[in-house]
């Protein structure tokens, strides 16, 4: 069983959970994922490695709420269990010494950037983080992120907190300094890394995203999570997640994702009924 | 003559009732058919059968029991040659292997082998007391990579020799296909399940959510003090056809789509959280077992039309006859030469028609069979909303990907010595749909136990 040793809640809707699973832990890098189930009823869902810590044991995940699962999971506590959690999946970054990078996070897209942002400071490169929030309170990891990164900029849309603008207003003042920008990542909504690769692409600025489609085993055997990327089909799970952000097709993965949307709101919605009645 | 009499046919779940539910469709024959039917065998001296039977089963024996009414003894006597035979009695290719042979199915109809040993089988999960013999242990330690019937069998096999045995298993239950890919209605998971607790109390290790390739690999688990290792990861990796559309929302793969329903129990959806969404029409893409499976159980959700839609003829199918006579009696309809060429989505992206071309068999091809030749302006739209892809599966890349050393062949299977199942490597062998590409349980149960009989062999000398 993958308990949970430490949970902290990083805003409203977004959860962060040290969860027991030392054979994950061991082989854990940057970029992979788990997939987890919360009870025996549970579907497996993706939940990309925030953190881990191999002589304790322990993956850090962030998840924030957003239907059935996601809400289940954020309601989990110290000492209650998964009875699924395995990984690590998927390809793991690339860490090299690239020079000057930009490590973006839009929203709980944060959390997925930081392990990556200190394996590319590790490797020597200057990193500069964008993160962007819709308001000031959805905003996580602050601390952590500076803690690795040699700048930080933050977006909120609305302006309360850092510039007021989205991600992109981020990038262009890094170039307004005169910066040159070697790569960047960029993990957040699907909408937010087709806005960051749209920016790039024209500049010719190599721009890795993370995607983030419906998955069920993970391991390359049903190719739900399939996407289009430079014209060929690619199993996010074995292929990425991580893509180069000027071949996805962006469209389609959000079209893609939207499949389930009906069947989602009625899983949801018995959730929801059953806390109503517990008086949560 | 005993042999004279009709064989027996298998009582079923009405085909209108079955269509609505996912209980098995074959419900087993009674104490007194069983015994009737087994009368039938007029027990060759030179059993032809027996050599049907890729684990040499010993046919006449275990059939004569049943006749005799001794049924745990015939369960007995099969397992002695087939560790899993509550599976196999339900989908072993029997008419193209044991039954074929049966000296009956010259001038008549042969023995229902396969019914027969589902019914010893199940007799003996119902009455039969498992008595276990632990073997004296060896001191070696086996890890088998895949919990499939290649490596259920090959665990089993090894424990009896006294060896400790660890089934490493990606997801979160064994089983492999006979739990996430064939369904409920033709086979039980109960039954699957029983057969695998039957293999832990001989003390094999199943550990699943085991990712090998990740979160361990071939050469870890041999410094890790394991002194031979066995890959049995299967066929799971789908094709696509490559044709327009295939992203659309509503193509599935077979594997998601039977996924989705079996492991994950979609159709007990919202009870079981993970969505499963079926179109009044649904085209199902392909003419094997995988696509006869997709087509019965889209039909169980609800769907009102479903198609099998094939290039080539009837006769050239590759289901089993079994399986496509009960698809028919389901009301699956079949769209015989007909492929189609284009999948057409909507705005939303989701599934709305697919253009296909008709065909007619021109010469034969190099398989022997008559070459499908498109019809020129035969162009046709079929309104499908869902469209499941049953074109065949290539091998699970993560194991062989990540073992350097391990000799494949073009297409990614493993190459293995047919006599011994023995890789490239020493001390690893290989099994199953792998090594063969995707064929049968019971090809794949073989597999594992010739790999266990030179494990044991190499284990011993080493
Ligand atoms: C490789 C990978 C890594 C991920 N890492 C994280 C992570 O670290 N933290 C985190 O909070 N989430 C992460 N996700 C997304 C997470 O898996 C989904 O949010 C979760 O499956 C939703 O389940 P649910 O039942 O709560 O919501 P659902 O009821 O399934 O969905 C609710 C809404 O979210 C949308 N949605 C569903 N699935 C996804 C998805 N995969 N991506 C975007 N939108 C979706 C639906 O269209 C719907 O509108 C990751 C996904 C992938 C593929
Ligand atoms: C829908 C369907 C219907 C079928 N119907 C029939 C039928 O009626 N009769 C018949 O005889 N045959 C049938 N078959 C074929 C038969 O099921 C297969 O030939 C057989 O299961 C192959 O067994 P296997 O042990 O080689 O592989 P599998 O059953 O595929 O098992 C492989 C196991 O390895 C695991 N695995 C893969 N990669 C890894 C990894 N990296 N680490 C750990 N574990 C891993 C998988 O999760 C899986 O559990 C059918 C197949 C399908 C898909
Ligand atoms: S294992 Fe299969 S082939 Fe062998 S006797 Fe049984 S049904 Fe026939
Ligand atoms: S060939 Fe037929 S009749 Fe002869 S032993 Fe086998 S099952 Fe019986
Ligand atoms: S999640 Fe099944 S193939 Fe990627």
């Amino acid at each position: 069983m993958y308990k949970v040793v430490k949970r902290r809640q990083l805003a409203d809707i977004i959860t962060l959970l040290e969860v027991e699973a030392p054979e994950v832990a061991k082989k854990a890098q940057p970029g992979e994922f788990v997939i987890v189930r919360q009870n025996e009823e549970s579907e497996r869902i993706p939940l990309t490695i925030m953190d881990f810590n191999r002589d304790k044991g322990t993956i850090t995940i962030v998840i924030q709420e957003v239907g059935y699962s996601s809400n289940l999971i954020t309601r989990m506590q110290e000492g209650d269990s998964f009875v699924t959690f395995v990984g690590p999946l998927g390809q793991a970054t690339e860490i090299e010494n690239y020079g000057t990078v930009l490590c973006i996070g839009g929203g709980v897209g944060v959390a997925p950037v930081h392990p990556i942002a200190r394996g590319l400071k590790e490797a020597g490169n200057k990193v500069i983080s964008i993160l962007g929030a819709r308001t000031k309170d959805l905003l996580i990891l602050e601390d952590e992120m500076r803690a690795v990164s040699d700048e930080v900029i933050i977006t909120t849309d609305d302006g309360t907190y850092g510039m007021k603008g989205f991600v992109t207003h981020g990038i262009q003042s890094v170039l307004d300094q005169g910066i040159k920008v070697d790569a960047i990542w960029a993990i957040g909504p699907v909408v937010m890394m087709k806005s960051v690769a749209n920016f790039t692409r024209p500049l010719g600025i190599k721009t890795i995203v993370s995607m983030n489609p419906v998955m069920v085993d993970g391991t390359g055997m049903c190719g739900a999570c399939r996407l289009d990327v430079g014209g060929e089909t690619k199993f996010a799970c074995v292929d990425g997640p991580e893509f180069d952000g000027h071949k996805v097709d962006f469209d389609l993965a959000m079209k893609r994702s939207a499949f389930f949307k009906n069947e989602e709101a009625v899983a949801y919605g018995k959730v929801k009924c059953q806390c109503a009645k517990e008086g949560k | 003559m005993a042999s004279k009499a009709p064989r027996h046919d298998m009582p079923c779940q009405d085909p209108i009732v079955r269509g609505k539910n996912f209980s098995e469709v074959a419900l087993g024959y009674t104490v007194e058919t069983a015994a009737e039917e087994a009368k039938r065998c007029i027990q060759c001296k030179k059993p032809k059968c027996v050599e049907g039977c890729p684990v040499g089963v010993d046919i006449p024996q275990f059939i004569n029991k049943i006749a005799e009414g001794e049924h745990l003894e015939a369960a007995s006597i099969l397992k002695g040659k087939n560790t899993l035979p509550a599976i196999c009695g339900r989908v072993c290719p029997q008419e193209s292997q044991c039954e074929a042979q049966c000296i009956l199915g010259v001038k008549g109809e042969p023995v229902a082998i396969g019914r027969l040993e589902r019914f010893a089988a199940d007799y003996e999960m119902a009455n039969g007391t498992s008595k276990l013999e632990k073997a004296t242990p060896s001191g070696k330690k086996v890890a088998v990579i895949g919990a499939g019937p290649a490596g259920l069998t090959c665990a089993a096999e090894l424990a009896r020799k006294g060896h400790a045995v660890t089934v490493l298993e990606a997801l979160h239950v064994a089983g492999g296909v006979l739990m996430y890919g064939i369904p409920e209605f033709r086979l039980p998971k109960a039954i699957v399940q029983k057969e695998i607790n039957s293999l832990k109390d001989m003390g094999v290790e199943i550990l699943v959510n085991q990712v090998v390739g990740k979160v361990t690999s071939v050469q870890e688990l041999l410094a890790n003090g394991y002194d031979a290792v066995f890959i049995g990861t299967g066929a799971g990796l789908p094709y696509f056809m490559k044709i327009p559309g295939e992203n659309y929302n509503g193509v599935y793969s077979a594997n998601e789509f039977l996924t989705r329903s079996n492991l994950m129990k979609a159709y007990d959806f919202p009870n079981h959280a993970t969505p499963i969404k079926v179109g009044e029409q649904v085209a199902v893409l392909g003419g094997g077992n995988v696509a006869m499976d997709a087509a019965r159980t889209a039909l169980r959700l609800g769907a009102k039309d479903v198609y099998i839609v094939y290039r080539r003829s009837m006769t050239e199918l590759p289901a089993r006859v079994e399986e496509v006579h009960h698809a028919e009696e389901e009301g699956i309809q079949f769209k015989i030469l007909t492929n189609p060429i284009a999948i057409n989505g909507d705005e939303n992206g989701n599934v709305k028609s697919m253009t296909c071309l008709k065909y007619e068999l021109g010469e034969p091809d190099a398989s022997g069979r008559r070459r499908p030749v498109a019809i020129e302006g035969s162009e046709f739209d079929l309104p499908v909303q869902t469209v499941v892809v049953s074109i065949g599966q290539g091998p699970n890349p993560l194991v062989t990907t990540t073992t350097a050393g391990l000799e494949l062949n073009k297409w990614g299977n493993i190459v293995a010595d047919e006599t011994t199942m023995a890789t490239s490597i020493p001390g690893v062998y290989a099994g199953g749909d792998i090594v063969t590409g995707a064929a049968t349980v019971i090809l794949a149960m073989g597999a594992g136990k010739t790999a266990a009989a030179s494990i044991d062999a190499y284990l011993m000398t080493n």
